[in-house]
């Protein structure tokens, strides 16, 4: 690419939760192992995908506010520096403080030492992917700070010390059977005979956050909008535990990725349309909480913004991959993903899983970092048809396989096969011998229709579970040369 | 018409009977069929794979190939998909402007088999009888990228004898992707058995499709579990008539009739 762009800084290693241990062809063999999770994610992702399908069928202008959504994100990144200073001005106007991290070190040391400032050694969160990304919690907890999960489902993973795996639904691996085990073993003076009521575990979770509401003095959240003109926050949640956690306490930190902006308070009524439909598979979610700075005597006195880069500017550097910036975390593209609906989202080791996970943890890291996810798909095409502000994920999946395969100063035997193949396939000469020497291949299948499944690598991963038919005689082409001359 | 049959790489080399299949009924619809010598890939896997830089020689060769074609027609969704879709910008990327654009015009005269025949040459009866119980499965690209939509279907309900059945789960990817099936064969797998299990579930003789590589992927699948179910392509079904039927289908290796002229050993 572009020798201008080397530079931009990447996500960085060591910190955050963006980097899986395992290649994803690897973590998913295990995951796809596990019909615990494939019984809980098909019957999830089934339920959610028919629910969105029907409210967005009855939206007339769905076509018209995607496209809406998508035009008002490509002109937001293209002035990305412009509104974001303009939202500077506007939180600071009305009484907030901004903060501009670089990377999630700095976004950590900057909340950590706003949380010591106060005093306080427990905040409670409002669910959110930006402070997942960057390992907030962890950051908290080796200064001394508890870090308290207010949703539900993030609740549910964090009480279970796992992982979230999916971007609205973190705990769609779990089963209300499993949920009401969890709940029975960690929370304290939980009803001993609790059932798997998916009413009565609320209650249970209910009773259990209640009293931490009412004595925090700091609360952290994401954002899921920020409006420039006019310094306004906006969080969209179900629960009501983020309005809790947005009006109760006195201190309220917000980290929110750069990219989450929009110019005007009128843009805000394509996205709160397009948001509920596709993710929740709601007409309107039913709290939507927006804010601009502080106003005395109501709510949090004291307001911080935390602007987080964190490889976003390496990422709109990008011409192609610039698009993933796009994203406002509906995580439709998981629920229609038939990949992710069959690995669930820990075999994608980064926070962001499925298809727009596998777009922008490599862009965010580097795609170095996380080669395999680019390959994580089979480029059906669903993520995009469901995507409410029209990413084309699967072009900027091919385009990431290429900056992996470019990136490489070795030949690989892969790279050399392609390399081979392409120079055989564009001379028409080279190619007839080629596809004459595949036709020996049924030499291998001693008269049968089908080849040994026993071959070597790599057509090995084809037959382990996928004959694959004895090569003909003669090929088209050639057989109609032999008839019609050519 | 005259019309160029681009037989595609897989086809070609794999499965010849389909683009023997494609020829023979545009025949029997009254045009002159020409198949260009120097045609060998549209360029898709090495796109597809990372390697954009080595498909452009293989853009150029296909442009070379077919210039000059009237009309361009591919049994293959994905193919021509790659065509409309990937081809002009590879080349466009690699500074390739003058192949980009041929590759456009070009483009703009390449079709899907099902495309060609309901919106260029307005039939959907081809006079095909095909005395079988059949399923289709429409093929992502096909679906997604052409929007080919039902057009396979109306030409499937006019053929005579064909008992059609609707596949459940019809439009989730049947876990091919390329070379996503040997990258990732075991995610690949999973989303093969549950398209197997569908297709087992309307107790079809026949699953069709109208790209040979993923009817290559699930017909592997049936064939490894001796289901019996067979893959056909969609070519071959429309060419067949009472006077020359395919009675077993050849896309895929269930039935014996996929070693054309035996094995001469």
């Amino acid at each position: 690419m572009t020798a201008v762009f080397l530079g931009i800084p990447t996500a960085p290693a060591g910190v955050g939760n963006l980097r899986g241990d395992r290649s994803f062809p690897d973590a998913a063999r295990d995951a796809l192992r596990d019909g615990q999770l494939r019984a809980n994610l098909g019957h999830a992702t089934t339920t959610i995908r028919g629910k969105r399908a029907g409210v967005v069928a009855e939206v007339p202008d769905w076509a018209e506010l995607r496209e809406a959504g998508r035009a008002i994100k490509a002109a937001t990144m293209a002035r990305l520096d412009e509104h974001l200073i303009a939202l500077e001005e506007q939180v600071t106007a009305r009484g907030g403080t901004v903060h501009w991290a670089r990377d999630a070190t700095e976004a950590n040391q900057i909340v950590t030492a706003l949380v010591q400032a106060t005093g306080a050694t427990e905040v409670v969160k409002v669910k959110s992917m930006a402070t997942q990304e960057i390992g907030l919690n962890e950051a908290l907890e080796a200064a001394g700070i508890e870090a308290l999960e207010t949703d539900l489902a993030e609740l549910i993973v964090q009480l279970g010390e796992d992982k979230p795996s999916h971007i609205l639904v973190p705990a769609i691996h779990k089963n209300r059977a499993e949920i009401r085990e969890i709940f029975a073993r960690t929370i304290p003076g939980v009803d001993p005979h609790l059932t798997d009521d998916p009413r009565k575990l609320a209650m249970a979770a209910r009773e259990h956050l209640r009293e931490r509401f009412l004595r925090a003095r700091v609360a952290v959240s994401g954002a899921n909008f920020a409006v420039a003109e006019t310094g306004t926050l906006a969080v969209v949640e179900s629960e009501g535990n983020g309005r809790m956690c947005l009006t109760l306490p006195q201190t309220l930190i917000t980290v929110m990725g750069i990219e989450k902006l929009v110019p005007t308070w009128r843009d805000l009524e394509v996205f709160l349309q397009l948001l509920p439909r596709s993710s929740t598979g709601e007409r309107m979610n039913p709290y939507t909480s927006l804010w601009a700075g502080i106003t005395p005597g109501d709510g949090p006195q004291d307001f911080h913004l935390v602007l987080l880069d964190n490889g976003r500017t390496a990422v709109l550097a990008d011409e192609v991959g610039r698009e993933a910036l796009h994203c406002i975390r509906c995580s439709a593209c998981l629920n229609v993903c038939p990949v992710y609906e069959r690995t669930g989202g820990h075999a994608y080791g980064s926070v962001y899983p499925g298809p727009i996970g596998a777009v922008l943890s490599p862009q965010l890291t580097g795609v170095e970092d996380n080669a395999s996810l680019p390959y994580a798909s089979s480029l059906c095409g669903a993520c995009y048809d469901v995507c409410p502000v029209a990413i084309d994920i699967p072009s900027i999946l091919v385009h990431l396989r290429a900056e992996h395969v470019e990136a490489q100063t070795r030949t690989t035997p892969e790279a050399a096969a392609f390399r081979a193949l392409s120079k055989v396939m564009s001379h028409p000469r080279l190619w007839r011998l080629a596809q004459r020497a595949a036709g020996l291949g049924r030499f291998l299948a001693r008269g049968r229709p089908t080849l040994p499944a026993a071959l070597p690598p790599p057509a090995s991963a084809w037959t382990r579970t996928r004959d694959l038919p004895t090569p003909p005689a003669k090929t088209f082409t050639q057989q109609w040369a032999e008839e019609h001359g050519s | 018409m005259r019309v160029a049959l681009f037989a595609t790489c897989l086809v070609d080399t794999m499965v010849p009977q389909v683009a023997h299949a494609t020829a023979t009924l545009l025949q029997r619809l009254g045009h002159e069929v020409i198949v260009p010598a120097g045609q060998s890939c549209c360029g898709q896997m090495h796109v597809n794979t990372g390697y954009r830089r080595e498909a452009v020689p293989i853009v150029a060769n296909h442009v070379r190939a077919f210039a000059g074609a009237e009309a361009i027609v591919a049994p293959s969704g994905s193919c021509v998909a790659s065509i409309h879709h990937q081809q002009a910008a590879v080349a466009r990327r690699a500074g390739e402007h003058a192949l980009a654009d041929e590759a456009e015009a070009l483009a703009g005269r390449t079709y899907e088999l099902s495309q060609f025949l309901v919106d260029v040459l307005g039939v959907t009866d081809v006079g095909a009888y095909y005395p079988h119980r059949v399923t289709y499965h429409p093929t992502c690209h096909s679906l997604r990228l052409l929007r080919v939509g039902d057009r396979p279907l109306q030409l499937l309900r006019a053929v005579r004898g064909l008992d059609l059945v609707e596949l459940p789960g019809a439009e989730s990817c049947c876990g091919f992707g390329g070379t996503f099936a040997v990258k990732n064969a075991d995610t690949s797998t999973a989303m093969l058995t549950d398209k197997m299990a569908n297709v087992l579930a309307t107790h079809a003789e026949v699953c069709t499709a109208g790209d040979s590589s993923c009817l290559l992927h699930i017909g592997g699948g049936l064939s490894r579990l001796r289901s019996g179910t067979r893959t056909v392509h969609l070519a071959e079904i429309l060419a067949s008539t009472e006077e020359n039927s395919v009675q077993n289908g050849a896309s895929a290796p269930s039935g014996t009739a996929i070693v054309p002229g035996r094995v001469d050993l």
